[in-house]
């Protein structure tokens, strides 16, 4: 398992003191296991509109810009993605460029 | 003829609230937020006056209640500034829920209190009901007999807070002490700026480079462990406070410990008692010693640590002790001190003495030598074993039939 | 109680600076030397209602902090107190009473119900009208108060309270200048019959 609620507990004495919490733990903390259904991307009818990406309520749209310096959708963070399908409610009724399937573990 | 105990320190007639405000004036911290009220008004008056008059560069920050002054100084604080703020009875009582925050993200702010009854009936006037409600809010309690040691443990509270990474509370008592004008030595801003020193904070939330999450919530998984933490910081701050007491005799040359012994070496009857009161105890003791009787007093300064081990080894020989509180828990059983004071004694196998327990000044009601004098009295005949003590709580100058 | 111990209870209607001249007192006697105490009685602020402010004077360090109930001296800023208030409650046989008033020392006796000797009485309010141009009675009293105790430095009180007013009223000299003049000539005119 991937999860890290698996872990082994820090005890007090490790513990930072002060309930802090270090930054940056969202992305350690593997939620892509949750999944039920799974977002499909088909590259070659995505328009790059990121209506998606804007949505994605765990940042699982992954980005990057193109030779023309131009922001561009590049895949899916599967680690990260729960499966919500709000990327695929979103993406454009014209275009469907994301569709939700069945996952298979 | 008086004279400064440190020699570069200045004799000044000065109330606690001025003092107060004078130790603020030279800790100068970066904020203070907070909302004035009697009889702590004058403490935030004259430090909002230092900042208005540009003597100091703190930013103080008018809020609209407590509530917002404790929220405002928990924020200022975990951004990394040194932050106070100043309060009393009712407004401690609004404070409330952010106390307990300030002490679980571990904060080091410290706060001047006036020590005033609590409402209702609404009344202005000292009594510990106000701070002995917060007594297990996580904040340190520092207790001062006398406008000197409320300036002194205000300058100490910083190095305690900090040192310990625990909020910290020093009170003085309301009117008696507050708006009491008596001699007090205060020391060279540069010396008091020397001995709390720079505020260098590990983590805070404007170190950009260093990015954290702070108050998150914490579930079964990890909130006992954090509550583990402050406890035992608590237990902890008891070496702190006594080695920044330590260091404060050094340099200014009065001497601090958690609590004051008064004639205890050989006592045979004594009083446990916080605040203003020891001071007037301490006359009748004088009178009483040069008749012969062994009378002693144990002042109690620092509450929260309690400092029980210590505490019980010094009352063990005694025969008979009157612990005074001025609040009364309305517990059904005991006040406060008297609780802490008797499970000392009773975790560390002490069962010789015999322990009483006197609520009095309650709204600020008048306690004066004559009434200690009778307290003392019914200690010797209880120590003498001509009177068995009494239980339930003795009422001092209260009008019950 | 020590017996070297001075205590002092002021007697005054809220607004006439009862507090301030137990304040001001106090500062004046720690420059000459001596450990001291001042303190109001808080109760409703109303302008006019009686209120009392105290001082405890001594050699000693001062760690009593309860009220004081038996003073040795009580000063009186307004004469119509002794109707509605007991300013003498406390005193005893010898404790004194100093009273700003035009009567003689012999009606507010008989008024009191105190033996003479008791009684000290200074015209405080015309002094302040002639010194200081308002009937500001607090300051001139504290200057007959220094002279019945008898154990205090005059010059040294007028030096302090000097220095206090220059800083707060430095654009002011005449105010400076007639509250001076006002405790030394209450000091000079207060009729004692020790």
């Amino acid at each position: 398992m991937k999860n890290n609620e698996c872990k082994i507990k820090l005890p007090a004495s490790k513990l930072p003191i002060g309930d802090i919490v270090e930054a940056g733990t969202a992305n350690e903390f593997i939620t892509g296991d949750w999944r039920s259904e799974r977002p499909v991307w088909n590259k070659d009818k995505c328009i790059h509109c990121l209506a998606c990406w804007i949505s994605c309520p765990d940042s699982a749209i992954k980005i990057a810009p193109d030779e023309k310096r131009t922001t561009v959708m590049t895949g899916i963070d599967y680690d990260h993605c729960k499966g919500c399908g709000i990327c695929a409610k979103e993406c454009p009724e014209k275009v469907k460029a994301l569709t939700m399937e069945e996952e298979k573990k | 003829m008086i004279k400064p105990v440190y020699p570069k320190g200045k004799l000044v007639a000065k109330t606690g609230n001025e003092v107060m405000a004078e130790a603020m004036r030279q800790i100068e911290p970066d904020v203070v937020a907070a909302y004035p009220i009697t009889p702590a008004t004058e403490i935030v008056q004259i430090f909002s006056q230092f900042v208005a008059d540009g003597i100091v560069k703190s930013e103080y920050v008018a809020v609209e209640s407590e509530h917002s002054a404790m929220s405002a100084t928990i924020a200022a604080s975990a951004a990394g500034a040194r932050a106070m703020t100043g309060t009393a009875s009712q407004g401690l009582s609004l404070m409330w829920e952010m106390l307990y925050i300030a002490s679980g993200l571990r904060l080091p702010i410290v706060m001047a209190e006036v020590n005033r009854a609590i409402s209702a009936p609404i009344n202005i006037h000292g009594d510990q009901s106000d701070t002995m409600g917060a007594r297990d809010s996580g904040w340190i309690q520092i207790y001062s007999e006398n406008s000197q040691e409320a300036y002194d443990n205000m300058i100490q509270a910083v190095r305690i807070a900090e040192a310990a990474k625990l909020p910290t509370m020093v009170t003085t008592d309301g009117f008696i002490i507050s708006h009491c004008m008596e001699v007090v030595e205060t020391y060279p801003d540069e010396d008091v700026k020397k001995f709390i020193g720079e505020y260098k904070p590990e983590r805070y939330l404007l170190d950009t480079k260093h990015p954290y999450t702070l108050g998150s919530i914490d579930l079964q998984d990890y909130y006992f462990e954090h509550r583990y933490q402050l406890a035992e910081a608590m237990r902890h701050s008891k070496d702190i406070i006594s080695e920044v007491a330590k260091d404060f005799e050094k340099t200014f040359g009065r001497k601090y410990d958690m609590y004051e012994k008064y004639m205890m070496d050989d006592a045979e009857i004594a009083i446990v008692v916080i605040g203003s009161t020891a001071g007037t105890a301490k006359v009748v003791i004088k009178e009483l010693r040069e008749k012969g009787i062994k009378a002693g007093l144990i002042k109690i300064r620092v509450y929260r640590p309690f400092p029980a081990e210590m505490i019980a080894k010094d009352l063990a020989k005694v025969k008979a002790i009157a612990v005074m509180d001025r609040s009364d828990s309305c517990s059904g059983s005991y006040a406060p001190v008297y609780s802490d004071i008797t499970a000392a004694l009773f975790a560390a196998g002490i069962f010789t003495p015999k322990v009483v327990n006197y609520v009095y000044g309650l709204g600020g009601r008048e306690i004066n030598t004559e009434h200690i004098a009778a307290i003392y009295d019914k200690l010797a005949k209880i120590a003498s074993g001509a009177e068995k003590p009494f239980t339930g709580i003795e009422y001092v100058n209260v009008r019950i039939k | 109680m020590s017996a070297k111990m001075i205590e002092v209870r002021w007697h005054g209607r809220g607004g006439q600076g009862a507090k301030t001249a137990a304040l001001l007192f106090a500062e004046a006697v720690m420059a000459t030397g001596k450990y001291i105490q001042a303190f109001p009685e808080y109760g409703p602020e109303r302008m006019g209602a009686p209120v009392q402010s105290f001082n405890r004077v001594s050699d000693d360090p001062i760690s009593i902090h309860s009220g004081i109930t038996n003073p040795q001296y009580v000063v009186i800023l307004d004469p119509s107190l002794m109707d509605c208030v007991d300013v003498t409650a406390g005193i005893g046989k010898t404790g004194k009473v100093i009273v700003n008033s035009m009567l003689s020392a012999e009606e507010i006796a008989k008024q009191l119900m105190v033996d003479k000797s008791q009684i000290c009485v200074v015209n405080a309010s015309h002094i302040a009208l002639e010194t200081i141009g308002k009937n500001i009675p607090n300051t001139p009293m504290l200057g007959a108060l220094v002279k019945v105790i008898g154990t205090l430095d005059i010059n040294e009180v007028l030096e302090d309270t000097k220095k206090k007013l220059q800083v707060k009223f430095r654009h002011k000299p005449e105010v400076i200048e007639g509250n001076l003049a006002s405790i030394k000539r209450a000091y000079d005119e207060v009729k004692t019959h020790a």
